[in-house]
This record gives structure tokens, C-alpha cells and sequence, in this order.
């Protein structure tokens, strides 16, 4: 057999699938059966109940933290929800949060990509240099930076997918080696300023000022969420087949819409949509419908969940690990861009930082807060957008109180621990009944 | 019923010739031969490390063999990999039950073979799908959007093989599939055996029950530590001589090949 598989059957029963077992059906859970017993507010009541209990325990439990977080920190420092607070907060999620997502496509079959850090900083080095030290067109620096990213992620691709390195150290040795080339480029000029009206600039810096613009987003979300639910209920009831009822849609789209609306109001009163919160918003939505939604989505989960099976069901095994690891990789370069953007400049300091790793620490984090599976198989990429906003909202907060880092790194780290802890609780209490 | 048709008009829809493969320092199969039938139940027996497993494998592209020839319908084919062996019409139902724990029932039944619209999987098909072919086959699953983290072995069983009966195959393997059924279940799969192999299929069939064996096999090949040690008729050889053949105690490996050129198995 092939030596590039770890999975394959050299392995003893079991050892090949990493799977975090059980609950998290993505198949089920995609289309989210309701099991009450009939309508009706009992019904309801129940359904709610087995649901928190079940697959939506982990985002509740992430929600419910969040909602405390703020409600703390807003007492400790009234001006920690205001909308120009939380408007800032909105854009700085983004470039963590698109990281995150790479990140979570790497976890969902059950790998990590330490490299991610580098390679963000690489790319902004990469964009830099090339637009504003050898003049290139900022729309064609933007673009090789990005496919920067994707090359550095089927580098670890092809050596962990093809060749069988583990990917934890594959991915360590790009960490340095990126990091390494990003300082290479900047070496020789040092701090390199961006255009502050560029393009890459203004991806943070832009707001779409009509309060039209993030209502309208607001509604075409929950109008959309809605419709969609009542046309998979149309076909499921018109096969036979359960589904929620329509007092749950209506429950659910209710609560969709107070917390998009909501924030579209808080927005507003700022400065309005932030471009860069409806670019990772896009992204979320778009990554979400493919895994979960497409043939090939199924064999990113099904691998995670069991590679031995994957590999014999005919999945290519190879080709999917290397599209992850490239996924993430152009993810994580698009996350260096938002950098770059926000910092309005790519610098050795910045590079060195973006190596030694709080964008590649906040950015697993935030996959794995946001209940993405450690072990594989189980998580999707809104976990980017939830963590993402715990660990924002953390660093916030402090910035406000003037905590200094020592402590905000305690706290996020304790977070952390409590997360990958509720995986793994929930991990080895769905394996028990296939193990019994 | 079937037709009876001298064997040899039956060109084999499946041939192993001089298969080996190693594991490390095991030498888990020496020059094996094979051959399936449309249309025909072959049981692989042998004691335990035999080596059944692993010649299944080696057929479903899962670990390819180091040396030898497969010839599919006549002609040589290559099986590299589990997709190759897909492509052919082979399906596999392993020792194992290896699945994915993270999906459900109707995931694991398509998985490889999943309904798409334009890339976009079609949900209510498959659960039709899949809630039609447990009725067929009699399986008892209360419902097909279980996590299979919650099966019981025999359910499991049952989603392997009608997992692998998806997609219509040629050719079906079959490893120890009756291990953890129950009586009822064991009767119906025989039945299903039955009634594919009238449809054509070509069926390979491990058990260590002879039981089994004589109720749904048509012939038995023998492996005995990694070679062939006989092939026999169900019905006309007396059971002793298939289990003295497993145990060894008719050491048909060392009579049948003592040069192993010329000579064609079986
Ligand atoms: N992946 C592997 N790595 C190393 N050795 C292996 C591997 N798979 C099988 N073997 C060895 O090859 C030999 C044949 O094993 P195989 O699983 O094919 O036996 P079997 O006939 O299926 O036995 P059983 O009746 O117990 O299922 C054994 O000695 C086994 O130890
Ligand atoms: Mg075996």
C-alpha cells in the first residue's frame, strides 16, 4: 500500500479514525430532525430540551458564555457595548476569524496547521513588497499573495497527505520556514507602509454607511434561513419524512433575526456594515453550505470520522488532506491581508510577531472555542465566528479595563482548557454506547 | 432457479493468479489463486491468520498485493486502490465494520455514492433511499438517522452489507458477515446471497462455520497459512475433508504445488 496514508490498514482496527464519535451527525444535524413528540408548546418545550442536550448543547454553552462576558465586562466598564466598541470588535474578529475557518477545515479531518501565523505574515510581506516596493498593481499583489498561501498549504499538503509526515510537524517546519521568507522579503526594506487608500487598506477601513445596507442584510438573512427551513420542510413532509415544525421555525428565525437585526442597529449607529465583517460573514456562509451541504463536504466529514471507512468507501484520501491543507493555507493568507490592512503595514516586527504565533494561538483557539472537534469529524465554520468573538471579546475587555497581557493570556488560556475539556467530555460520553 | 451451465462457458468475472503479499516480516499470502463466477458462492475458509482477510483486501484495493495478476471479465486490470476496485463493481463488506462515527446511518449507507444535485446532496433522497433498503433487507434499525456510534454490532453488520450493495456491484466480498448476527438475521442474509447470486453476482463469502458454509456456498478454497490448500465442491465433498484441508492435517499445499510452475489452480 501506499506509504502516504497513515490511515490505511497497517494500522491496527481503530487507530486509523480519529473520530470524534457519535451526537454531531452532520447529516442529522444538517437537517436538524425534530423527535418531539407533535407540535405544540410541550412539543417545543422538548425538542428544545434534547436539542441542548444533544448536537446544539456545544454552541449554546459557547452563546451562553459569550452573553456572560459581555454582561461582565459592560459592568465592569460601560463603554464595553458601545457601538463603537463593538463595532471595532466586529472588524478586528475578521482577520483571526478567517484563519479560524482555515483552521477548521484542517481540525474537521482530525489535523492541526500550526504554519498558519507564518503564512498570514508571509502574505502580507509578500503584498507589500510586491505593490509597494516593485510597483506591482495592488489587485495582482493581492492575488499572488493569496495564491502564496495556497502554495504553502499544498507544500504541507503534499509532505502529509503524500508522503506521511505527521502534519503537527510538517506544519512546525513551515512555521519557521514561511516565517523565515516573510523576514527574508522585508529584510532589505525594513517597515514597508500600505497605500492608507489602497485596496487592501480599506478592507478594514471601509463601511457601508446606509443604515439600508446592514438591515437589508439582517432581513435577507432571515428571510433566507426561513424560507430555506420551510422548503426542506415542504419536501421532507411531502416524502413523509419528520422535520421541525413550524412553530420551531418560527422560534428559530425569530431568534436569528433579534440578534442580526440587533447588531445591524448597533452597527449603524456607528459608522454601518463594516466591509470586513460581511467578507468573513460571506466566507462562513459559503465554507458551511459546502461542508455540509455537498458531496464533497460528506467525504471532508467522513474522513474525519473515520478514515479507514472513508479511504474504503472510495474517498480519495490524499486529494481531500490536500485540499485542506491548501485550503487553509489561502484562508490564513487572506487572514494576512486583513492584517496588513489593519496594521496599514507589513514590518519585520509585525512578521516576527506573526511567527512567534498569537494569530496562529488565537486562531485554533477560536476554532476549537467555538466547539470545532480537536479529534475530527464533528464542528463547522461558524465555530471561527463564535471563538472568535469569546476571544475578542476577552482581549477587549482588558484593552478597556487596561489589564495588562500577562493576564489576558491566563484568562484566554483558561478558556482554552475549558473548551478542549467539554470536547473531550463530550467526545468520551458519545463513544461510550459504540464501546459498550 | 439457476440454470445449470457447465462451469468452463462461465468465463471467471474475477481471477487472482500467483498473489502474494508480505506484512513486514509475515509473509501473509504465497502465490494464491482465485477465481469467481458470475452467478456462484465461493467460501474462502482457513484458521485463523490464514491470511482470508487480508487476500480480501488485497481484491478491494485496500492493501494491493505485492506480486500477481487480477484479470477482471477476461482481461488484466491493475487494483491500486479501494476507488479502483469501486470502479470494476467490487464492494466489500470487512472483517472490521470500520465506519464513519460522526454520521449517520443514511451517511455511512451513501458514503462514496452519495445522491447529488449538481454537487448539492439530496438528503430526502438518500433517507428514501436508504429507509427502502432497510425494509428490503429486513434490517431492524428504528431509524436511519441514528448516529451509528449507537448501533449494536449486528445493526452495524447490517449497514456494512447493505452498504456495500450499493451501486449494484459484480462482485461482492464478504468478510465473516454472519459474525455478529442473530439466527433470524444469519437466515435472511443466506437469503439475500441466494437471491443476488441468481441475479448474477459473483459472491466470496469467509466464514469459519461450515454450517454456513453448506447452507450458501457452491464451492470452498482453502487457504492455509498464506497458500491455497484446495478447492472443493459443497455438495459432493464430505465435510472432514474441507476441515482436515483448514487444519492441516491433509496438507493439500505441499502435494498440490512441490514446484508450483506448470501447474494451474484450481
Ligand atoms: N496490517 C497488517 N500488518 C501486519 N500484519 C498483518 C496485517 N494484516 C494481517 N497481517 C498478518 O497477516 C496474516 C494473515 O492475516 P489475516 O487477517 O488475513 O487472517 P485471517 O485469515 O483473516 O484470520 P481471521 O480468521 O482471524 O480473520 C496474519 O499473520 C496477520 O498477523
Ligand atoms: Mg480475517
Amino acid at each position: 500500500m501506499r506509504g502516504g496514508e497513515p490511515s490505511g490498514e497497517a494500522q491496527p482496527a481503530g487507530a486509523g479514525d480519529g473520530s470524534g464519535a457519535g451526537g454531531k451527525s452532520s447529516g442529522a444535524d444538517g437537517h436538524g430532525r425534530a423527535r418531539g413528540p407533535g407540535p405544540g408548546i410541550g412539543g417545543f418545550i422538548h425538542t428544545v430540551r434534547t436539542r441542548v442536550r444533544g448536537p446544539e448543547r456545544g454552541p449554546a454553552l459557547v452563546v451562553l458564555g459569550l452573553i456572560m462576558i459581555c454582561v461582565l465586562f459592560q459592568v465592569l466598564n460601560d463603554r464595553f457595548l458601545s457601538p463603537r466598541n463593538l463595532s471595532n470588535l466586529s472588524v478586528d474578529i475578521v482577520s483571526t476569524g478567517l484563519v479560524a475557518v482555515g483552521i477548521v477545515f484542517v481540525l474537521l479531518i482530525g489535523e492541526i496547521d500550526l504554519s498558519v501565523g507564518s503564512v498570514s505574515g508571509l502574505a502580507g510581506a509578500a503584498f507589500a513588497v510586491l505593490n509597494v516596493n516593485l510597483g506591482v498593481p495592488e489587485w495582482l499583489a493581492m492575488i499572488v499573495a493569496v495564491l502564496s498561501g495556497m502554495a504553502a498549504g499544498a507544500v504541507h499538503g503534499f509532505f502529509f497527505a503524500w508522503v506521511g509526515v505527521p502534519s503537527f510537524v510538517v506544519t512546525l517546519a513551515g512555521l519557521l520556514a514561511w516565517n523565515g521568507m516573510a523576514l527574508y522579503l522585508l529584510g532589505a526594506s525594513g517597515t514597508i507602509n500600505l497605500d492608507e487608500n489602497g485596496l487592501v487598506a480599506s478592507l478594514t477601513s471601509s463601511y457601508f454607511g446606509q443604515p439600508a445596507v446592514a438591515y437589508g442584510l439582517a432581513a435577507l438573512g432571515t428571510a433566507g434561513y426561513a424560507l430555506a427551513c420551510l422548503r426542506t420542510r415542504t419536501r421532507l413532509t411531502a416524502a413523509g419524512m419528520r422535520y421541525r415544525s413550524p412553530g420551531e421555525i418560527g422560534v428559530r428565525s425569530g431568534l436569528l433575526a433579534l440578534v442580526a437585526f440587533s447588531a445591524a442597529y448597533t452597527l449603524n449607529q456607528f459608522q454601518g456594515l463594516p466591509l470586513a465583517l460581511l467578507i468573513f460573514l460571506v466566507v462562513i456562509v459559503v465554507s458551511d453550505y459546502v461542508l455540509r451541504r455537498t458531496r464533497y463536504g460528506r467525504r471532508v466529514y467522513a474522513l474525519g470520522g473515520g478514515a479507514v471507512a472513508a479511504r474504503r468507501a472510495g474517498v480519495r484520501v490524499v486529494r481531500v488532506r490536500l485540499v485542506m491543507f491548501m485550503t487553509s493555507g489561502t484562508l490564513a493568507a487572506i487572514g494576512g491581508l486583513f492584517v496588513a490592512s489593519g496594521l496599514t503595514s507589513a514590518s519585520p516586527t509585525t512578521a516576527r510577531a506573526a511567527g512567534s504565533g498569537m494569530l496562529l494561538i488565537n486562531a485554533i483557539a477560536a476554532a476549537v472555542i467555538g466547539g470545532t472537534s480537536l479529534f475530527g469529524g464533528r464542528g463547522s465554520t461558524w465555530s471561527a465566528l463564535l471563538g472568535a468573538l469569546v476571544i475578542q471579546s476577552i482581549a477587549s475587555g482588558m484593552a478597556l479595563l487596561g489589564v495588562e497581557d500577562a493576564l489576558q493570556f491566563i484568562i484566554t488560556g483558561a478558556v482554552l482548557l475549558a473548551a478542549v475539556t467539554a470536547d473531550t467530555l463530550a467526545r468520551r460520553t458519545e463513544r461510550m454506547p459504540a464501546q459498550a | 432457479m439457476r440454470e445449470v451451465v457447465p462451469l468452463a462457458t462461465f468465463p471467471p468475472v474475477l481471477a487472482l493468479r500467483g498473489i502474494s503479499k508480505r506484512f513486514g516480516g509475515v509473509q501473509a499470502l504465497v502465490d494464491v489463486e482465485l477465481q469467481l463466477r458470475a452467478g456462484e458462492v465461493v467460501a474462502l475458509a482457513g484458521d485463523n491468520g490464514a491470511g482470508k482477510s487480508t487476500l480480501i483486501k488485497v481484491i478491494s484495493g485496500v492493501a494491493p498485493a505485492d506480486r500477481g495478476i487480477i484479470e477482471w471479465e477476461g482481461g488484466l486490470v491493475q487494483i491500486k486502490q479501494p476507488h479502483d476496485a469501486h470502479a470494476l463493481g467490487i464492494a466489500t463488506v470487512y472483517q472490521d465494520l470500520a465506519m464513519c462515527d460522526n454520521l449517520d446511518i443514511v451517511g455511512n449507507l451513501f458514503l462514496g455514492r452519495e445522491i447529488d444535485r449538481v454537487g448539492v446532496l439530496d438528503e430526502v433522497e438518500m433517507e428514501r433511499q436508504a429507509r427502502e433498503l432497510m425494509h428490503t433487507l429486513s434490517m431492524r434499525i428504528p431509524d436511519v438517522r441514528m448516529p451509528v456510534a449507537a448501533l449494536s454490532a449486528g445493526q452495524r453488520q447490517a449497514v456494512s452489507i447493505a452498504h456495500s450493495l450499493m451501486g449494484s456491484p459484480k462482485v461482492l466480498l464478504l468478510d465473516e458477515p454472519t459474525a455478529a448476527l442473530g439466527v433470524e438475521q444469519t437466515s435472511h442474509l443466506f437469503d439475500l446471497i441466494e437471491q443476488i447470486r441468481d441475479r448474477g453476482m459473483a459472491i466470496l463469502l469467509i466464514s469459519h462455520n461450515m454450517g454456513d458454509i453448506k447452507a450458501v456456498a457452491d464451492r470452498v478454497a482453502v487457504l492455509r497459512l498464506g497458500r491455497n490448500n484446495g478447492l472443493f465442491d459443497v455438495n459432493t465433498t464430505p465435510q472432514e475433508q474441507v476441515i482436515s484441508s483448514i487444519t492441516g492435517a491433509a496438507d493439500n499445499a505441499k502435494t498440490h504445488r512441490p514446484t508450483g510452475d506448470d501447474e494451474v489452480w484450481p
